[in-house]
């Protein structure tokens, strides 16, 4: 168990920055998910904290020790990757014992097999320890690679988008089990996503990376309601945040284009005061919108998706697109002319040439 | 039905405009060769059956005798045959082991990203394109006990390598070494470089010391295309002739397929010798085959 930290870690490849100036603290026990896109560098880091590759700059610490020189051998983690990486030709069980059977840390046999037990035991594939490595399904492979690294009771879980090559069921399942096998063991989590529901639902902490910059940590409460910028207004949520440009008249916010205005209530505009004619984008939650005869904005209703418990609806407003989650029982028709709202509140203003939170300042 | 699924000629192409036909090109291409392998490989494979089972002697005149399983009786019987099959057998063994070792153990060292890899990479599989009688001659004056550069340069005096009884079936057994390690290693090469990274960052995850990657992944990894390198190698390694023919006339080092040789064109005892060539056909594909089973398994493993 231990807390690992990176300090201004840069990474080039070739003519590439991977990774600038991170800033990154797992504290100690905590389940850490790094989210962002493909090629934002989250797997870089995580080959980083592994030791696998080495920061151009930086240090990186574990424990308040300073593990630059250290193989990843010595720094004693366990790392997941998303194409499982089992050992062919082995069985389940030879899987599990190699980490156990290696020199550097001898294990007794009785104390292999127990151990191997209960991990097949956590995560149910007991029935599978003497079959072939390549005869199991994507599932399967991958509840061995996690196996293989939680029998070891290393300092620090790697994990490497292990869920993204299962399918929605499985995914799902094995998210909970994650979850649950690491507030049982009380382990340090650094889990990379590019999926928002798994950052969402299975962090402590959330790191949004974006272009091998950290723009935002925090809990997913956080990243979700007081995003620090655009970006990450845009990457969590599903369907994400409406971002609306407008500006702010006499008191008034106005949303240019669709010419819709609507009032900014007291403690909104106290923060935004300041920004009045300023160029802002207005960020409204999907679920914040409201169907109100007597609301301030008028739409059609361009395409309704019925997710059963809910009704996702795409509105057009002039020329602007929203979207807006709505309780199933909403009877709404497409191209029904629809008048909506929203709660001032739960609104986030952006700077729009920065596009950086307002209230974040 | 062969012909239909062929594509037509083009009409425009030099062929047609000749009056040919696809058919005529798959014949002109196919024919020759088939008319080859029969009158060269398959008409004497099954005459010298025939005559693995008479007294024949293309040296003379006088008509083949049928005298049974007489032939392979004898030969069987012989202790100096046997001897012969022991060198050829220790000439198999240290030779093949020692190229996958020094092959392999090439092939390890490129395996990596060095500078002028591809340059190297080349320049090692040279000795595999010469022409084994012209290795072997130069060889012979590599070795030679009075201006020979390999007792100078190793500081031997006039050590006789090709006419030490003890020491000519390893000087020639180096020589096929030197020649065939390269094939080993280009096999090798091909085998190590389809072992996936993530394997080896896995191990290093799992704290696996060097050795203990190299025997758990490495090789149970490359067995497959590395038997087939030793099955290759095995077979050739069997049938060597003019490497050891050129380099010595040791008897300590007259391999099977010399001792074949010398009694076929020097003592004129085609029968027998037609019967031997027999034995050493089933030896080899014998030996083949339990390498293939043994392959076959290491695949499925």
């Amino acid at each position: 168990m231990s807390h690992i930290e990176l300090r201004n870690v840069t990474k080039v490849f070739g003519a590439k920055t991977a990774l600038k100036n991170l800033d990154l603290q797992v504290e100690d026990g905590q389940f850490f998910v790094l989210l962002g896109e493909t090629g934002a560098g989250k797997t870089t880091t995580l080959r980083i904290v592994a030791g696998l590759d080495k920061p151009t700059e930086g240090t990186m610490l574990i424990d308040g020790v300073d593990v630059g020189e250290w193989g990843a051998a010595e720094r004693d983690v366990a790392l997941v990757l998303q194409q499982y990486s089992l050992y062919p030709r082995y069985t389940v069980r030879e899987n599990l014992e190699f980490p156990l059977k290696s020199k550097i840390r001898r294990v007794e046999r009785d104390e292999i097999a127990a151990r191997v037990e209960r991990v097949a035991r956590t995560l149910r594939i007991e029935h599978l320890l003497d079959r072939k490595t390549d005869r199991l399904s994507g599932g399967e492979m991958q509840r061995v690679s996690i196996g293989r690294a939680i029998v070891r009771k290393p300092r620090v879980f790697l994990m490497d988008e292990p869920l993204s090559a299962l399918d929605a069921k499985l995914r799902e399942a094995l998210r909970t089990e994650l979850k649950n096998l690491q507030m049982e063991l009380g382990a340090t989590f650094l889990f990379v996503t590019h999926d928002q529901i798994e950052a969402m639902s299975m962090g402590d902490r959330i790191g949004v990376l974006n272009g091998g910059r950290l723009v935002q940590t925090g809990t997913p409460y956080e990243i979700y309601n007081r995003p620090h910028n655009t970006f990450v207004a845009r990457a969590v949520g599903s369907p994400p945040m409406n971002l609306l440009d407008g500006d702010i008249a006499d008191g008034q916010a106005v949303v240019a284009r669709s010419g819709t205005g609507f009032t900014v209530s007291g403690r909104v505009s106290a923060q935004v005061n300041g920004s009045a004619g300023k160029p802002l984008i207005f960020g409204i939650r999907p679920e914040d919108i409201r169907l109100e005869s007597g609301g301030p904005g008028e739409a059609t209703i361009h395409d309704i998706e019925d997710h059963g418990v809910e009704k996702i609806l795409t509105l057009r407003a002039g020329e602007t697109t929203l979207k807006a989650t709505v309780p199933a029982r909403e009877r709404v028709r497409i191209e029904e002319v629809v008048r909506f709202g929203w709660d001032a509140d739960k609104v986030v203003l952006f700077d729009r040439a920065s596009g950086r939170n307002l209230a974040v300042g | 039905m062969a012909t239909l699924a062929m594509t037509t000629l083009d009409p425009q192409s030099r062929a047609a405009r000749r009056g040919w036909s696809d058919l005529t090109i798959r014949n002109a291409f196919i024919i020759p060769t088939i008319v080859f392998l029969i009158v060269f490989n398959i008409f004497p494979l099954l005459y010298s059956l025939g005559y693995s089972f008479t007294d024949f002697r293309a040296s003379t005149n006088a008509p083949a005798n049928f005298v049974g399983l007489a032939n392979y009786r004898a030969l069987l019987n012989d202790p100096f045959i046997w001897s012969n099959f022991a060198i050829t057998a220790k000439y198999v063994i240290v030779s093949v082991t020692g190229q996958v070792v020094v092959g392999f153990g090439v092939a390890m060292l490129l395996n990596r990203t060095i500078p002028f890899k591809g340059l190297i990479t080349t320049l090692l599989l040279l000795p595999m394109m010469l022409s084994m009688a012209v290795v072997g001659l130069f060889w012979k004056l590599l070795y030679d006990p009075s201006f020979g550069i390999i007792n100078y340069a190793l500081g031997l005096g006039r050590f006789e390598w090709l006419s030490d009884p003890d020491m000519a079936l390893y000087a020639v057994a180096i020589t096929d070494i030197w020649m065939w390690s390269p094939f080993v290693m280009l096999l090798s090469l091909a085998g190590l470089s389809a072992v996936p990274k993530h394997l080896y960052e896995a191990a290093a995850i799992d704290r696996a010391g060097t050795f203990y990657t190299f025997f758990r992944i490495t090789l149970p990894l490359v067995a497959p295309i590395l038997m087939i390198a030793i099955i290759f190698r095995t077979m050739e390694a069997f049938k060597t002739f003019d490497l050891a023919f050129i380099l010595t006339s040791q008897p300590s080092a007259e391999l099977i397929s010399i001792r074949l040789y010398k009694m076929a064109f020097q003592e004129w005892q085609t029968g027998m010798s037609s019967a031997l060539a027999y034995i050493m056909l089933i030896m080899v594909v014998g030996i083949t085959n339990i390498y293939v089973k043994y392959l076959n398994k290491v695949k499925e493993r």
